[in-house]
C-alpha cells in the first residue's frame, strides 16, 4: 500500500448503497455499472507509488518546468532580463562612469558587483508578479484542488527566477568583459561569487513570492516592489562608496544586506581595489554575514510563503 | 449521499460590516446525480464550490464528501474530485496538451500514463488540432474546454463545475452542454453552479435555488415550476401604443395581474384554463384591432419560480415599466448586479433565438 493511500482512512468506509437512491430514468448507466477501474471517459492509468520524498521532487519539478517553458514562450520577460542588466552596465560605466572616481579602484572594477547585486535582486520581483497573476487567473485555485505538494508552486515558481537570474548574469559579464571588467581572483572564489549572487536571490525570491500572495492585484505588486527594491539596491555601496553618503544613509547602506553581497562579491572576484573597508562587522566579514542573511531569508520566509499558499484563493 | 454539508457558514468582513456569503446552508447531493445550485451573483455558489474542493475553510458547518471531511482530510478530498472554474484556470503560455500533461503529473499519473490521458482528453474534447499550440490563441470556449478536461483527468467520484459556461457565446455555450451531458450519461455525479435557470433546467436532476447564502427551494425543475402552477398566456404587439388596451384583455381571462415587459411590447399573464383563455384573448384582441407579433402559451419557467420565492427576479432586474425606479435605493454591489445580470439575460434571450 502507497503511503498516499494509508492517509485516507475514510476512504475505505463503507461505501453507500447507491442502488437504493434516486437516478435519472433516461440514464441506463451509473457509476455503479461499470467495472473497477474502468474509466467514464477513456481509461484510467493505475496509480504508481511513490514515497512522499519523490513526490515532492516530482511536482517541484512539473511546476519548475511549466515555468521554464514560460520564460521560453514569452520573450517579453527574456528580453527584459537580458537587456536591463546590459543597460545598467552600459549606462553606469559609459555613461557615469567618467565622472564618478572611486578612491583605490578603477569604477567600472567597482561598479560591477552592484549591478550583479542590483539584478539578481530585481530578479526576484518576477516571483512576486508571477505569483500574483496566478492568483488572479484562478491558476493557484486549480493547482490548490490538485492532491499535489503545497510548496511545489512556490519551488518551480522560485527555481524560475533561478534560471533567469543565471541567464541575466552570463550576458552582464559578457558585457562587462566587454567594458574592461575583470576578475582578478581565483577560478574558485570566482565561482564562490556567483553562487552566492545567485543564492542571495533565490532566497529573495521568497521575500517577494510572500509580497505578490499578499497584495490585491497584480499591478500593485510593481509599484510595491519598486518602492522597497529601489532604497534597498541604491542606498547601498552598489554604485558609490557608502563613506561618500550622509550619515543616515551611510549607516543604513552600511547594514543593509544589499551592501553585504556587494562587498562580498567585489571580494570573491578580486575587485575591492586599494580602498579601505569600513570599519563595520558586515563589511568586514561580508561573506558570512551574507551567508548568514541567506539562511534567515530562506528560515523566516520559505514557511510564511507555504502557509499562506495553503490558505489563499481568487476572489 | 456523496456530498453531504451541514450548516455551512461563511462571513467576511468588510468595510461596512460584516458581509454573511453564507448564512448556514445545508446540501446533499445522492451518487450518480447532477445538482445545479442556483442563484444570482452574490448568492454564494463559488463559496460553496471553494469550501467543499478545499480550497476555503468555513467558519462553522461541516461538509463531508464520499464520507471524507474536507477540513480534516482536504489532501484526500482533492485525489477524488475534479474542479472546473468560473474563470479557465490554465496556463496560457502552454499548450492544451501540456496543461492537461502537467494536471496529470500533479495528480500524481507518472509522466508516460499522464501524457497519454492528456492525448485521450484532446481528442475526446475535439480539440486535436489545437492541443499542440500555446492556450493563449484559444477561443473562450476552447479555454474552458481544456479547463474541464482539466478537471476529468483523474475520472473524479465528484465533479464540481463553478459556473461553467458564464461569458461563453450561445454557440460555445451548447457546445459545452452537450459535452457535460455526455459525462453525465456516463454517472459522474456533479455538483453545478449557475446563474442562468436554462442551465439547471438542461443539465440538472434536482436543482437548489439560494439566495444570500441560504437554501431557499429545492426540487426537480418540475416541482420547482409546479409551485406557481398553470400555464402563461405571452403576446408580442406590433405597436407599443396597444401595450395597455392589451393588457385588459390579458387581465379579462387571466389569473393574476398582467406584466409588460420594458419595451411596452410584450404582455404575459398566467391563466388556469389556457387554451380557452388564450382563444377568448386572441378574439378580444383581434375586436379592438390590436396587432400581434407573436401569441401563445408557455409553461412557467424557472425565472418565474424565482421570483415568485425571492421577491425579485433572478437577474435582479426590475421588471416593470422603469427598471431603474428604485435604482438609486440599491446598493452599488446591486447595481453591478443587475447590470450583470442583464447582460446575462441578453445572451440567454440569444440563445434562445438559437434553438
Amino acid at each position: 500500500m502507497s503511503p498516499r493511500h494509508t492517509a485516507v482512512p475514510a476512504e475505505s468506509t463503507t461505501p453507500e448503497p447507491t442502488r437504493s437512491e434516486p437516478t435519472r430514468p433516461e440514464r441506463t448507466t451509473t457509476a455503479t455499472g461499470l467495472a473497477p477501474g474502468e474509466s467514464r471517459v477513456g481509461t484510467l492509468p493505475p496509480l504508481p507509488t511513490w514515497n512522499p520524498l519523490t513526490l515532492w521532487y516530482s511536482d517541484g519539478w512539473t511546476v519548475t518546468k511549466r515555468n521554464l517553458i514560460k520564460i521560453k514562450r514569452s520573450p517579453d520577460v527574456l528580453v527584459f532580463a537580458v537587456i536591463q542588466p546590459i543597460m545598467f552596465v552600459l549606462l553606469f560605466s559609459q555613461v557615469y562612469g567618467g565622472a564618478i572616481a572611486v578612491q583605490g579602484s578603477d569604477y567600472t572594477q567597482f561598479l560591477m558587483a552592484g549591478i550583479f547585486a542590483q539584478t539578481v535582486v530585481f530578479g526576484a520581483t518576477f516571483s512576486g508578479a508571477a505569483m500574483a497573476l496566478d492568483l488572479k487567473e484562478g491558476i493557484i485555485d486549480r493547482f490548490r484542488s490538485l492532491p499535489m505538494n503545497a510548496s511545489a508552486v512556490l519551488i518551480g515558481r522560485t527555481n524560475g527566477d533561478l534560471v533567469l537570474n543565471t541567464i541575466s548574469m552570463v550576458i552582464m559579464m559578457a558585457t562587462g568583459l566587454a567594458v574592461g571588467w575583470r576578475v582578478t581572483s581565483s577560478p574558485l572564489e570566482f565561482l564562490a561569487g556567483v553562487g552566492l549572487l545567485l543564492l542571495f536571490g533565490y532566497a529573495f525570491s521568497w521575500v517577494m513570492a510572500l509580497l505578490g500572495m499578499s497584495v490585491k492585484s497584480p499591478e500593485v505588486i510593481n509599484n510595491a516592489s519598486f518602492l522597497i527594491l529601489f532604497p534597498l539596491t541604491f542606498v547601498s555601496n552598489a554604485f558609490v562608496p557608502s563613506e561618500t553618503l550622509p550619515t543616515v544613509l551611510r549607516v543604513f547602506a552600511e547594514w543593509n544586506p544589499v551592501s553585504s553581497l556587494v562587498q562580498a562579491v567585489r571580494q570573491l572576484f578580486g575587485n575591492l581595489g586599494t580602498a579601505p573597508v569600513p570599519d563595520i562587522w558586515t563589511m568586514q566579514n561580508p561573506v558570512l554575514t551574507v551567508l548568514i542573511g541567506i539562511t534567515v531569508m530562506l528560515l523566516v520566509f520559505v514557511p510564511l510563503c507555504i502557509r499562506k499558499f495553503a490558505s489563499i484563493s481568487s476572489r | 449521499m456523496i456530498i453531504e454539508a451541514q450548516g455551512l457558514t461563511k462571513t467576511y468582513q468588510s468595510k461596512t460590516g460584516p458581509v454573511h456569503a453564507l448564512a448556514g446552508l445545508d446540501l446533499q447531493v445522492p451518487r450518480g446525480t447532477v445538482k445545479a445550485l442556483l442563484g444570482p451573483n452574490g448568492a454564494g455558489k463559488t463559496t460553496v464550490v471553494k469550501m467543499l474542493t478545499t480550497l476555503i475553510r468555513p467558519d462553522a458547518g461541516t461538509a463531508v464528501i464520499d464520507g471524507i471531511d474536507v477540513v480534516r482530510h482536504p489532501k484526500s478530498v482533492r485525489r477524488i474530485i475534479g474542479v472546473s472554474g468560473q474563470y479557465a484556470a490554465v496556463d496560457e503560455n502552454l499548450t492544451g496538451f501540456e496543461n492537461l500533461e502537467m494536471v496529470g503529473r500533479l495528480y500524481h499519473l507518472g509522466g508516460a500514463a499522464a501524457r497519454k490521458r492528456a492525448q485521450e482528453l484532446i481528442d475526446l474534447f475535439e480539440l486535436t488540432a489545437a492541443g499542440n499550440r500555446p492556450v493563449r490563441g484559444f477561443s473562450g470556449g476552447m479555454r474552458r474546454r481544456i479547463d474541464l478536461a482539466g478537471a476529468l483527468v483523474i475520472n473524479p467520484k465528484v465533479l464540481f463545475l463553478d459556473e461553467p459556461t458564464t461569458g461563453l457565446d450561445p454557440r460555445s455555450r451548447i457546445a459545452l452542454w452537450d459535452v457535460i451531458k455526455r459525462l453525465v450519461a456516463d454517472g459522474t455525479t456533479v455538483l453545478l453552479t449557475t446563474q442562468y435557470l436554462e442551465e439547471a433546467d438542461q443539465l440538472a436532476d434536482d436543482i437548489v435555488v439560494i439566495d444570500d447564502g441560504r437554501v431557499i427551494a429545492e426540487g426537480t425543475s418540475d416541482q420547482l415550476k409546479a409551485q406557481i402552477g398553470g400555464h402563461r398566456v405571452v403576446v408580442a404587439l406590433v405597436d407599443a401604443a396597444d401595450g395597455a388596451a392589451a393588457r385588459d384583455v390579458l387581465a379579462r381571462y387571466g389569473s393574476g395581474n398582467p406584466s409588460v415587459s420594458t419595451d411596452g411590447r410584450g404582455v404575459e399573464v398566467a391563466v388556469t384554463d389556457g387554451p380557452t383563455a388564450l382563444q377568448n384573448m386572441l378574439a378580444d384582441l383581434r375586436a379592438a384591432q390590436i396587432n400581434l407579433h407573436d401569441a401563445g402559451m408557455r409553461r412557467p419557467t424557472l425565472d418565474d419560480v424565482f421570483l415568485k420565492l425571492t421577491g425579485h427576479k433572478a437577474d435582479l432586474s426590475a421588471t416593470g415599466d422603469d427598471p431603474d425606479a428604485d435604482g438609486s435605493k440599491l446598493s452599488k454591489r446591486a447595481q453591478a448586479k443587475q447590470v450583470q445580470a442583464r447582460a446575462a439575460k441578453t445572451e440567454m434571450a440569444d440563445l434562445e433565438k438559437m434553438k
